[in-house]
C-alpha cells in the first residue's frame, strides 16, 4: 500500500467522527421523559384535544392561535368535542400546565427545540 | 422517455412502499427501525474500509496533475502555487479549495458557436450554476445531518443546537422551518432536472446517477413531511435513535408512523449504497491522484513502483571487460 501512514491516519479519523455518538454517549441509556401533570390537568383528564393529538399538533395549534388572535382577532377555539376554550398560551394552557420545567421543558430539551412562545409570553411562578 | 431514470424512480417508490408497507401492515418496527440501520453501517464502515484501501494499494506511477497554472520551474518564472503545487503545503492547499469550495467545478465552462458579426466563432462561456447548485447541496446536506445529531447525542451538544438556530432563524411556522432541509430538496430537485431536460447530461446518465439523486429527494421529503405535515412523536423517535446509539436498540411505545421507518429505510439504504456506487467520491476526492500530487516531475525523480530490476550493462564494465583488446587495437580507453 502507497501512503499507508497518510491514507489510515486519515480513514481512522474519518471513523472516529462517524462514531461520535457512540463515544459521547457511552453507552447511557435516556428513555423519553416522563412529564408531570398537575393536579389540576390530572383533574380535568382531558386536554382540548386528545393527547396524541396535543403531544405532536401543540406547536401548530398554538401557531395558529397566535395567528388568529393577534392578527385577525378570533380569540375562541372550538375544540373537535365542540368545547370552546380562550385561545391564550399563558391563560388557557398554563393554567392547567403551570409546571412549565416539569412539562413543556422537558420534552423541549430532550429533543433541542427551544420555541420562542416565552420571549413575549409570561409563565407562572412555580410554587416548589 | 428514459428508462435509467424511470427504474430509479419506480426501485425509489417501490423502497418506500416496502417499509412503509412492512410497518403499517407486517408490523416489522424492529427490522425496519433496529436491524436494518445496524446492518447498513456494517455495511457501511468495512465497504468504505474496503474500497479506500483497494484505492491505496493501486500505485500511481506518474505525478499526473492537472495543471491549469505554470508549474515551478526558474526563479523569474512566476509560479502559480495552487494550480501548480509544487510541494505538501501546495497540495494541501488546493485539496481544501477542492473539497471545501469545489473549486474545479467553479471552473466550469460550456463551449458553444455564436454568430455574432455575420461568421461562426466559437466561443467558450464560464458557467456556474452546476457549481452552484452542487455547493448548496452539500452545505445543505451536511448542515442536515449535523442537525439530526440531536436524536444521537444527550445532553445535545451546544454546536447542534446553534446550527439549529441559525438553520431556523427565519422561524417560519411552528415546529420552525429549517433552511437546510429546503434548500437540501430544492437542490437535488435541480440536479435530477438538470439530468433529464439537458439532452447530453440526459444522453450520459444512468440508473446509478439518478437513483442516489431519488434517494435523497425521499430522504428529504419524509423528513420534511414529518416535521411539518404528518408528524411523529419527535421524543419517541429520539428514544428510538437514543437506543440505537448506545445498543440497547428497543421500539419506544409512542406514535411513530410508518413514515418514519421509511425514512429511516432510505437513509439506510443510502449508507449501505455509498461504498458500491459513485457517493464513494466523499473518500475519493482526497486519493485524486490528479489534486493531491505536487506538480514536481522536473524537479524530483519518480519511480514506476512496479519497476523490475532492468539488468544493465554500463561502458564502465564494458571497458573493463576488453580494456585489453581496445589497447591492441588502438582504441581510446578513458581509464588506463
Amino acid at each position: 500500500m502507497y501512503d499507508k501512514g497518510k491514507i489510515v491516519t486519515g480513514l481512522v479519523i474519518f471513523f472516529v467522527i462517524l462514531a461520535f455518538p457512540f463515544w459521547y454517549n457511552r453507552g447511557a441509556s435516556s428513555p423519553a421523559p416522563e412529564l408531570e401533570l398537575t393536579d389540576k390537568a390530572k383533574q380535568a383528564e382531558k386536554c382540548i384535544e386528545e393527547t396524541a393529538f396535543m403531544t405532536k399538533e401543540h406547536m401548530q395549534l398554538l401557531n395558529q392561535w397566535r395567528d388568529a388572535v393577534a392578527r385577525d382577532g378570533y380569540r375562541i377555539y372550538v375544540s373537535e368535542d365542540g368545547d370552546e376554550y380562550v385561545a391564550s398560551l399563558t391563560d388557557t394552557c398554563m393554567d392547567c400546565h403551570s409546571n412549565k420545567a416539569d412539562f413543556c421543558d422537558r420534552c423541549h430539551d430532550y429533543v433541542s427545540v427551544s420555541p420562542y412562545c416565552w420571549d413575549c409570553h409570561t409563565y407562572p411562578e412555580e410554587n416548589n | 422517455m428514459n428508462a435509467a431514470y424511470l427504474y430509479s424512480l419506480i426501485a425509489v417508490v417501490l423502497l418506500g412502499l416496502l417499509a412503509y408497507a412492512g410497518v403499517a401492515v407486517a408490523g416489522l418496527e424492529g427490522l425496519f427501525g433496529i436491524f436494518i440501520p445496524y446492518v447498513a453501517l456494517i455495511v457501511f464502515v468495512a465497504g468504505f474500509a474496503n474500497r479506500i484501501i483497494g484505492w491505496g494499494k493501486t500505485p500511481v506511477p506518474f505525478r499526473i496533475p492537472t495543471t491549469s497554472g505554470q508549474q515551478k520551474s526558474l526563479p523569474w518564472v512566476k509560479h502559480d502555487k495552487f494550480d501548480s503545487p509544487y510541494n505538501t503545503i501546495g497540495v494541501i492547499g488546493r485539496m481544501a479549495l477542492e473539497i471545501l469550495l469545489f473549486r474545479s467545478l467553479f471552473k466550469n465552462s460550456r463551449v458553444g458557436f455564436s454568430d455574432a458579426g455575420g461568421y461562426q466563432k466559437i466561443y467558450y462561456k464560464w458557467v456556474v450554476w452546476l457549481w452552484l447548485f452542487a455547493i448548496l447541496f452539500h452545505y445543505a446536506f451536511l448542515v442536515t445531518i449535523v442537525r439530526h445529531l440531536r436524536f444521537f447525542a444527550e445532553p445535545v451538544p451546544f454546536f447542534v443546537e446553534m446550527l439549529a438556530k441559525v438553520d431556523g432563524m427565519m422561524q417560519v411556522g411552528a415546529p420552525g422551518m429549517y433552511l437546510s432541509g429546503v434548500v437540501l430538496l430544492g437542490m437535488a430537485m435541480l440536479l435530477l432536472v438538470r439530468r433529464i431536460v439537458l439532452p447530453k447530461v440526459k444522453y450520459i446518465s444512468m440508473a446509478a446517477d439518478y437513483f442516489p439523486l431519488l434517494l435523497i429527494i425521499g430522504i428529504a421529503a419524509t423528513g420534511i413531511l414529518m416535521r411539518h405535515f404528518a408528524k411523529v412523536d419527535v421524543a419517541a423517535v429520539k428514544e428510538l435513535t437514543m437506543g440505537l446509539a448506545t445498543f440497547r436498540p428497543a421500539i419506544p411505545e409512542g406514535d411513530i408512523s410508518a413514515l418514519f421507518y421509511v425514512h429511516m429505510f432510505f437513509v439506510s439504504l443510502l449508507v449501505a449504497y455509498i461504498p458500491f456506487s459513485k457517493l464513494m467520491h466523499m473518500g475519493g476526492v482526497f486519493l485524486s491522484p490528479t489534486r493531491n500530487l505536487p506538480n514536481n516531475s522536473r524537479a524530483v525523480r519518480h519511480v514506476n513502483p512496479w519497476n523490475y530490476p532492468v539488468k544493465t550493462h554500463t561502458y564502465e564494465e564494458y571497458e573493463d571487460d576488453f580494456r585489453e583488446k581496445m589497447k591492441e587495437a588502438g582504441l581510446p580507453v578513458e581509464k588506463e
